[in-house]
């Protein structure tokens, strides 16, 4: 095959698209199961919240910042004996998974507090003046007034992970990054540049829209 | 049915006293107000009724239960048994009108079958039937507050806190929800308790009113007394804001006096009788007829000359307070 597009191997392109979406899909659902309780429970122990502790609320947000101060690409070599430890190998989308979720989780956990702090103050202290439980004013009223922001949480939380799974790829673990640099940096092979960063931009606009109708879908105000 | 001793609330150590020594007796089955400006305490004050405040000195009793000495699950009962209305409404934007109705139901964890008929119940009772499925972004501010008060009755609360549930609301839509509100008062045998900075609302719905300043209670009593003979400087001021001032701009040569009728006497020719009996003429220098609840009131400003003053005025008083 010659011309424009002559270094491209369609069967790599759609393994390492597979790839890609798989490390995104694992990982973003892993972030939300983690980052989801983990920023209300920020919010909660916050002063004047139902389980407001300086101590809590303090060891929780070093942990946060500590993880999110860490540029993703350290954060993936720190995490390498961590990850061997929790999933036997740091290679592969497996073993990108847990960098990824560690790096993505307290980036998503922080939005969703804020998400929680923009509900109405008002409308949180009418909640528990009828008798709701912490449970009940969470699952009745919190999440159900933020999901919104905590859907527009998750789309940047996504993205976030899309460009994280492109810096994963340098460290082994496959995917459409792992590809623009072994080929298109290292090989000088543009064409494949090219096709891995126009999938990755195709990508990214997907999951914005997506997100953005959903945000719409589920806004009452 | 409602007892506040001695009552202290300070936010924060060293912090100013919202609330500085405040003894209340709230009985049961009246509507009672709080009337206060800004900053005055009320809203603290109403907070501590249902525990979403603390006091930190002296003691809240609401229907026998010390409302400071109860545990979290204490006070969850506690508050099922006060509903509460806010000023901005406070409704879960994200839930319809029946959702946020259902919501203490659904706390209070009854089967869905008894919420569905308990929520359809008090649509109708708030004539919001039509209403169910709207969003409160899809409701006027009136509707929305119906909402409120739906919620706050829906587990069939003893007491109703109102922390300015009309001060959002255009005069007219003002007017249907304290209608609403002297009606669940009449009707359901309701204590409430009404927080407001508007004399006018005091007016319309409260039995008697006590008036909070700096976080003290300077005046206390029936409506009648405190709006028609205000003794503390602060109720004056706030009837001031309501558009009576005491008049002194005019200036009338001969004897001013201060004329309150309360009751049936309020549509009796009674000036007029006065005038012809005593050859005194009488001039109306200020004044206000209305009605404080259901009781019609009239307060007069009248200027006296001529004829026999000393008649007129033994007259006047024979049918109302002459000051």
């Amino acid at each position: 095959m010659t011309g424009l597009l002559a270094n491209i191997d369609w069967g790599d392109i759609a393994a390492a698209t597979r790839d890609t979406l798989a490390m995104l899909a694992g990982s973003l659902l892993l972030t939300i199961i983690i980052g989801l309780p983990l920023g209300v429970a920020l919010f909660l122990t916050a002063p004047r919240q139902a389980w407001a502790s300086r101590a809590v609320h303090g060891v929780l947000s070093v942990v946060v910042n500590v993880l999110r101060s860490l540029p993703f690409i350290i954060l993936l070599i720190v995490l390498i004996p961590v990850t061997l430890a929790l999933v036997g190998t740091s290679l592969g989308v497996v073993g990108a998974i847990v960098p990824l979720v560690a790096g993505a989780a307290p980036f998503f956990a922080r939005l969703v507090e804020t998400a929680l702090r923009e509900v109405d103050r008002t409308t949180i202290e009418a909640v528990l003046a009828t008798g709701a439980t912490t449970r009940d004013l969470v699952l009745r009223a919190l999440l159900p007034e933020a999901l919104p922001g905590i859907i527009a949480a998750a789309t940047v939380t996504a993205i976030a992970l899309v460009s994280y799974t492109a810096m994963a790829g340098a460290v082994g673990a496959g995917g459409l990054g792992d590809l623009a640099i072994r080929y298109g940096y290292q090989r000088f092979q543009t064409d494949v540049m090219v096709v891995t960063v126009v999938l990755l931009i195709a990508l990214v606009q997907l999951l914005q829209m997506l997100g953005d109708r959903l945000v719409r879908r589920f806004s009452r105000r | 049915m409602i007892v506040l001793d001695g009552v202290h609330k300070r936010f924060g150590p060293g912090g100013a006293a919202a609330l500085a020594g405040v003894d209340l007796r709230i009985a049961r089955g009246e509507v009672f107000g709080i009337i206060g400006r800004s900053g005055a305490g009320k809203s603290t004050l109403v907070r501590l009724l249902n525990g979403l405040e603390r006091p930190t000195g002296g003691r809240v009793v609401v229907d026998g239960t010390d409302v400071a000495a109860l545990d979290a699950a204490g006070l969850r009962a506690l508050r099922a048994r006060v509903g509460m209305v806010f000023q901005s409404f406070g409704l879960l934007s994200s839930a319809t009108a029946a959702a946020n109705i259902a919501l203490p139901l659904r706390v209070a964890r009854l089967p869905a079958a008894a919420v569905a008929a308990r929520v359809t119940e008090l649509l109708g009772l708030v004539g919001l039937t039509d209403h169910a499925d709207k969003y409160p972004a899809q409701l006027s501010g009136g509707q929305k507050q119906r909402v409120g008060i739906a919620r706050a009755l829906a587990t069939r609360p003893e007491v109703l806190l109102c922390d300015e549930a009309t001060s959002a609301l255009d005069p007219e839509t003002t007017r249907e929800v304290l209608a609403l509100i002297a009606a669940l008062n009449r009707d359901l045998g309701l204590t409430i308790v009404l927080i407001t900075h508007e004399i006018d609302v005091v007016r319309q719905v409260c039995d008697r009113v006590a008036v909070l300043a700096t976080g003290r209670v300077v005046e206390n009593g029936p409506v009648a007394d405190v709006v028609l003979d205000p003794q503390h400087a602060e109720t004056r001021a706030l009837l001031a804001d309501a558009g009576e001032a005491a008049t002194t701009a005019l200036r009338f040569a001969g004897e001013v006096v201060r004329f309150t009728m309360h009751g049936a006497e309020v549509a009796a020719p009674v000036i007029s009788r006065v005038a012809r009996a005593t050859g005194t003429d009488i001039s109306i220098l200020d004044g206000r007829i209305g009605a404080l609840r259901d009781t019609p009131y009239g307060q007069l400003t009248l200027g006296l000359a001529g004829g026999d003053v000393a008649a007129a005025r033994a007259l006047l008083a024979a049918h109302g307070r002459v000051a």
